[in-house]
């Protein structure tokens, strides 16, 4: 095995799983013959998926609810894959038997995104051409080549048309060009903390945390995987001024305030790096991260959402929503400042202007971006999301979508 | 002690959403401002096959209305109607609502900006119980329809139908029909409406010339 991050693709997919516990499943789609034509007309395959499932399809494969992860996320969505895991998956107070989005009622299918590193196809794999890992000649992709992949995903798994996809953020961005480039494959979306394009200021800081990682010495160009040591370093710096912008002046405030982390007094030393408790937050963030998350995908994902802009891809968001077929659920949350709900606002603008089903909300909440993601906002979610998707699941079985 | 309610018959009920509907041609885009549930906008929605849309503070009417298919944005009327598009809907209802805006005038505006015609019902304060209660026990009124104390009420303007008249010779829009609605009834021509009618709908039309 050459790296960590590629030897998750090399377990067996027939790994026995713990009863109550979720299995991670692999399919290999875009296999020699059929490539995967990329949107920059460069081509890779095969793509190996990782994916999870839960709760059951249903006999006329019609209750599919496809979870489109962000940035950092990974397939494992609720549960645990081992009794012994210290945490459940990433959004398990949303998803799961009688929550939000409810799996005694619904079949959920979340993969991890083409270019990750936690499973499926992205530059710590191997180069079937080569033997090596992609390393910085994994081609360039965008969000639709990430959309593709999950339709690809979708036809292995023999189902035509989902119910609905739902995604925050770059996950978002995903359920609007699937909406967008395949509206025949879906019934609902719903949208959180998302917007068209990222914002300048959001490419700023794209931008640091990858020159974070470029300066670290031990990046070597993205080719550092046959070395014993990672660029550690810049991916966890990258991570940390991330992480700010996930927050909120109000939720730092909150959970840390001007609070010291050892003692009361100020160690008037500058050798003693970590005074203030926001600062050990910080550097726990980055260091936990770099233990689960590649360098080279970083950087390939940070320019996926760099590049994402649906009024430059269709000429205006009103041409672009006019593709889509599809309702909408979109939310905003007030602290978000990352995506601001002035975005998810032109949004909805457009939607409007485009004569589609759309209802929108902004909710009020003190956590910044990351908000979908936090266990106490969920109920505010919960009261929005499932009489939209009972009501999409209705009207799709009465034939009235 | 509070004010003595008058009883009058419930204006959001049945025979408002009705009379709304009358209104209506079928399959026209409508916009419902402060929608509460979504009934009228649903019954527009599946009976007269329109393309609804509605708008609602409160967010438990926001549940109700997706439960009912409707689409629904959550937004206070008072800080603007900038996420709706120019020219986007055939018809605005503004039922029971005008009267709690801040800036009634300037909410028509936008609503002319947005929709070809307004369907506007508004509570007339000048109903002969009304006067009888604010002159005989020298109190501000409260009634059935309108059950808030002065201090807790969301109803900022009080206004009577000549008074509605008067602003409609201000607005971006004229009046095309002024329907009273007297009891349970809703009807074309009364004597003494000012006196009589506890509401009247205004069904209003964007002014030649304006945008």
């Amino acid at each position: 095995m050459t790296t960590d991050f590629a030897s998750a693709t090399a377990e067996s997919p027939f790994a026995e799983v713990a009863p109550g516990c979720v299995r991670r499943q692999y399919a290999t789609l875009f296999d020699s013959i059929a490539t995967l034509t990329l949107q920059s007309g460069a081509k890779i395959g095969p793509v190996t998926v990782a994916y999870e499932t839960y709760g059951t399809l249903s006999p006329r494969r019609d209750n599919v609810i496809y979870i489109c992860h962000a940035l950092t996320g990974d397939a494992h969505v609720a549960g645990r894959n081992a009794p012994q895991d210290r945490k459940p998956g990433w959004w398990d107070g949303f998803v799961g038997s009688g929550k939000a989005i409810d799996t005694d009622k619904y079949f959920v299918i979340c993969a991890n995104v083409l270019g990750g590193c936690q499973g499926t196809t992205g530059p710590s794999s191997l180069d079937p051409q080569t033997g090596a890992p992609y390393g910085p000649d994994f081609p360039f992709i965008t969000i639709r080549d990430i959309v593709s992949v999950h339709n690809a995903l979708l036809d292995h798994l023999r189902i035509d048309k989902v119910l609905a996809v739902v995604g925050g953020s770059l996950g978002g961005m995903q359920v609007l060009e699937w909406a967008i480039s395949r509206p025949e494959r879906m019934g609902a979306a719903v949208l959180l903390a998302s917007g068209p394009r990222l914002s300048a200021q959001g490419i700023a800081f794209n931008a640091v945390g990858r020159r974070a990682i470029y300066a670290d010495p031990l990046f070597n160009e993205g080719r550092y995987y046959s070395s014993e040591t990672k660029p550690r370093f810049g991916l966890a710096l990258a991570r940390m001024i991330a992480h700010i912008t996930y927050l909120s002046e109000q939720s730092i405030e909150l959970k840390f305030g001007r609070r010291l982390q050892n003692g009361d007094q100020f160690a008037y030393d500058l050798r003693a790096e970590t005074e203030f408790q926001i600062e050990s937050y910080l550097h726990y963030q980055g260091k936990s991260f770099v233990d689960r998350f590649d360098a080279n995908s970083y950087l390939t994902l940070t320019r996926v959402m760099d590049y994402f802009d649906l009024t430059e891809q269709y000429g205006s968001l009103v041409d672009a929503f006019s593709r889509t077929q599809c309702r909408f659920l979109v939310v905003s949350y007030t602290s978000d400042w990352l995506f601001p709900t002035s975005q998810s606002e032109e949004i909805v603008r457009a939607l409007i202007q485009a004569r589609r089903h759309v209802s929108f909300c902004e909710l009020s909440s003190p956590y910044g971006h990351d908000a979908f993601l936090i266990e106490a906002e969920l109920p505010k979610l919960q009261q929005l999301v499932v009489p939209f998707l009972d009501r999409a699941y209705l009207d799709l079985r009465t034939g009235q979508a | 002690m509070c004010a003595k309610r008058i009883h009058l018959p419930d204006p959001r009920a049945a025979v408002t959403n009705d009379l709304i509907i009358r209104q209506i041609e079928r399959e026209a885009r409508v916009l419902d401002l402060g929608c509460g549930d979504a009934a009228l906008l649903s019954r527009l929605h599946s009976e007269h096959a329109c393309q609804v849309l509605g708008v609602e503070r409160d967010t438990e009417a926001f549940a109700l209305a997706m439960e009912r298919g409707v689409p629904i944005l959550q937004a206070d009327l008072n800080k603007g109607l900038a996420i709706l598009p120019d020219h986007s809907f055939d018809y605005a209802v503004l039922s029971q609502t005008l009267q709690q805006i801040g800036r009634p005038l300037e909410l028509l505006h936008d609503i002319f900006r947005i929709a070809r015609r307004a369907l506007v019902v508004v509570p007339n304060f000048a109903h002969w119980r009304i006067r009888l209660q604010v002159t005989l026990e020298g109190r501000a009124p409260v009634t059935d329809n309108l059950p808030y104390e002065w201090y807790d009420s969301p109803n900022v303007h009080f206004l009577s139908m000549v008074d509605f008249r008067d602003l409609a010779r201000r607005g971006n829009f004229q009046i095309v029909k002024e329907i009273p609605i007297i009891g349970t009834r809703a009807v074309n021509q009364a004597l003494f409406a000012n006196l009589r009618a506890h509401s009247a709908l205004y069904v209003l039309e964007r002014s030649a010339g304006t945008v």
